[in-house]
């Protein structure tokens, strides 16, 4: 069977899979549609919880990233999975307590305001519809990459299907098929990854691969690595940080934030039975996450090895001279997979020497003694683009695996973007109709009409975001960063507060979210443009890009946060103390015992 | 809140302060600070900073939030809060 024809197999498989899942599941309640009518065991939920979260960034771009950065790819690793300590330990066993739907909802309840929760609601729609507008764009090219279609139609088709299974499952039908998804993007992850560790170490386990010696070779694989990429003038691949120590320290932290208050996850834990299975499910979730992150240095050591294998064939294995001009392959007996490639733009080629011969090198090196040596060598400037987001989907090609790993890589990207934005849409579905419609503008709303509700703004969520996804603003790769950096400056703080500070009032809540939300988009907004439309950008007023110590705009929510705490502590001293029936929420809220099935209503 | 009451969330505040600690050694601290002095150091193939960054801060996380959930079920049992 041709490639082609195992992908449509394969991939169409597997959505089978998940609309029959969403049709067996279909949600009856408001309850089972927004939370699964609470009753899904700790560790169903964490699968659950981890297909929800490892989007089209996590399975397709990460390791790309990693593979490019080096060390300095570690803080989306430690910054991804680090949350959930975060999450487990100070929000999530508390807020099932509370017993809510949503988060908004908690907000609200605690600080005792309508407005506390609006604001919230804001803060949600705006982190989660960023988010999921990079999804939507995931999804197309995806689509477009594998079905061999237009962009325009690759979103099409994601829309319906994102359209079919989350407006008529609900949280009850998205948790059984994103359990199915997880299943499906983790095999799809590490089979070819445990294929490439077997061929360059001999380890099967990728992880330990990483750390061991190239066969037939007394180095180990890292430190080799290390030598062939200051060869070629790249920084040091196990010391390159990422901008500096204190950016990366700051990044870090704003993913770690960012991934505790980013509502999408913080419902899962509303769905587990009990207080005690929510703390268990947190670490579930990340055991889920961590199969796939652990994996995912290796993917990027291994393809930026066997990349510059491809490229100059006998410098990893038998210590050739790099600069030597038969080092280097020709054009003309490229391998297939690049061809394949180049038809995307993904992948580039351009002879400046004119020699024939591929030449991929740092012509940014700063180091005098390797210009020396690329200009004795004649080399003109690097002549081989290759575009980071293709490593995962080209790693199996790379390795020459064969047709049916692909064509499981490919329902692995598709399933990890389309289970992350099913899951937004729930969080802003559940924000509009419960928080908004119910909450504010028609409380005596039936049961049977908020669950109408909440399904015409999932549709609503999915034509706006399928529309800004054909048509982006002029932002893909910023949006991810910025999701997180809202929810880190704006929800994170406030609930956290909410939680662990009996005094706190919703003067100080409120100052703090709105104050943590401006600074962040204002930062942002001025090196990316006003809502992300070029041109806008007003770097010089902010005194040029970084102008924060240094610190780049996706590492900012860390700052935004801070900001958020502060504002929020000053503004509380010089306002009333929170009524006494509040402080006694919050103090049945810290303790686990009388957690009942979560529900709707309004305290 | 009564005397039992404060008991028990000084009893967690305690023990989410020693695994935080936990938490910012691990990923902050052998992954980001001290990663080039800990670099010298070998685990395998791996300098060990590095491996903290991208593998052992996570084994650590996960060990962490199962440590947590436990010592969280025996601090319920012991002042008598936990769920039925």
């Amino acid at each position: 069977m041709d490639l082609q024809t195992t992908i449509y197999l394969v991939v169409g498989l597997s959505f089978a899979l998940y609309i029959g899942i969403a049709i067996w599941a279909r949600a009856g309640s408001t309850s089972e549609f927004y939370v699964a009518g609470g009753g899904v065991g700790p560790r169903i939920n964490g699968m659950a919880t981890a297909a929800d979260w490892m989007s089209a960034a996590s399975f397709i771009s990460m390791a790309g990233l990693i593979s490019n950065m080096g060390y300095g790819g570690g803080l989306f690793l430690m910054g991804w999975t680090g949350g959930y300590v975060l999450l487990a330990l100070l929000l999530a066993p508390y807020l099932r307590k509370f017993g809510k739907f949503t988060v908004p909802q908690f907000i609200g309840d605690r600080y005792y305001s309508q407005t506390a929760s609006t604001v919230a609601v804001l803060c949600l729609l705006v982190a989660s519809l960023t988010y999921i507008i990079g999804q939507m764009t995931g999804v197309g090219v995806a689509f477009s990459r594998f079905l061999g279609v237009s962009n325009e139609t690759g979103i099409y088709v994601g829309m319906g299907i994102v359209f079919t299974y989350a407006v008529f499952g609900g949280m009850k039908g998205i948790t059984y098929t994103q359990v199915a998804q997880y299943v499906v993007l983790i095999f799809a992850y590490t089979i070819p990854a445990i294929f490439i560790s077997m061929q360059l170490t001999g380890n099967p386990i990728p992880q330990l691969g990483l750390g061991s010696s190239l066969t037939g070779q007394d180095i180990s694989l890292l430190q080799k690595l290390d030598q062939v990429v200051v060869d070629l003038g790249f920084g040091q691949y196990t010391t390159t940080t990422a901008g500096s120590t204190l950016n990366m320290f700051v990044y870090t932290l704003s993913l770690m934030i960012g991934t505790a208050g980013l509502p999408h996850v913080i419902m899962r834990f509303f769905t587990v039975p009990s207080v005690h299975a929510a703390r268990l499910s947190a670490g579930w979730a990340l055991v889920f996450i961590a199969i796939l992150y652990t994996t995912a240095p290796a993917v990027a050591a291994m393809a930026k090895t066997n990349l510059i294998r491809t490229l100059t064939p006998g410098v990893v294995m038998q210590n050739a001279d790099p600069y030597a001009a038969e080092s280097q392959i020709k054009y003309d007996e490229r391998p297939d997979w690049m061809k394949r490639w180049e038809v995307t733009g993904l992948l580039k080629f351009e002879d400046k020497n004119a020699d024939g011969r591929i030449q991929y090198y740092n012509d940014k090196s700063k180091s005098e003694e390797f210009k020396a040596k690329a200009e004795a060598a004649g080399w003109k400037g690097n002549e081989l683009s290759v575009n980071a987001d293709i490593i995962v989907l080209a790693n199996p090609e790379i390795a020459l695996l064969p047709n049916w790993v692909i064509a499981l890589v490919a329902a692995g990207g598709l399933a990890a973007a389309l289970s992350t934005a099913a899951g937004l849409l729930l969080a802003i579905s559940s924000a509009i109709s419960h928080d908004l419609v119910k909450g504010v503008f028609k409380p005596n709303i039936s049961e049977k009409g908020e669950l109408m509700a909440g399904k015409i703004a999932m549709a609503c969520s999915i034509v706006v975001a399928g529309y800004l996804g054909l048509n982006p603003p002029g932002f893909a790769a910023g949006t991810v960063a910025l999701a997180f950096g809202i929810a880190a400056s704006s929800l994170f703080p406030a609930i956290m507060m909410g939680i662990f500070s009996k005094k706190m009032n919703k003067e100080g809540a409120i100052a703090g979210m709105l104050a943590g939300l401006t600074i962040t988009l204002f930062y942002v907004f001025a090196h990316k443009g006003l809502f992300f439309i070029k041109g806008t950008d007003y770097l010089p007023l902010i005194g040029g890009p970084n102008s924060f110590f240094g610190i780049t705009p996706e590492a900012f929510g860390a700052v935004g946060a801070m900001v958020n705490f502060i504002v929020a502590f000053v503004v509380d001293k010089f306002t009333k103390e929170p009524p006494e029936h509040i402080q006694h929420l919050v103090e049945s809220v810290r303790t686990p015992r009388g957690a009942k099935a979560v529900d709707g209503r309004h305290a | 809140m009564d005397k039992q009451g404060e008991a028990y969330w000084k009893a967690t505040l305690g023990l989410l302060t020693k695994i935080l600690a936990v938490w910012f050694i691990v990923s902050f601290g052998a992954g980001i600070l001290f990663a080039d002095m800990l670099n010298g150091i070998h685990l395998g193939g791996y300098p060990l900073g590095f491996w903290f960054a991208q593998q052992g801060s996570m084994y650590i996380f996960v060990a962490l939030i199962f440590y947590y959930a436990k010592k969280m079920d025996q601090i319920d049992r012991k002042f008598d809060v936990h769920e039925e």
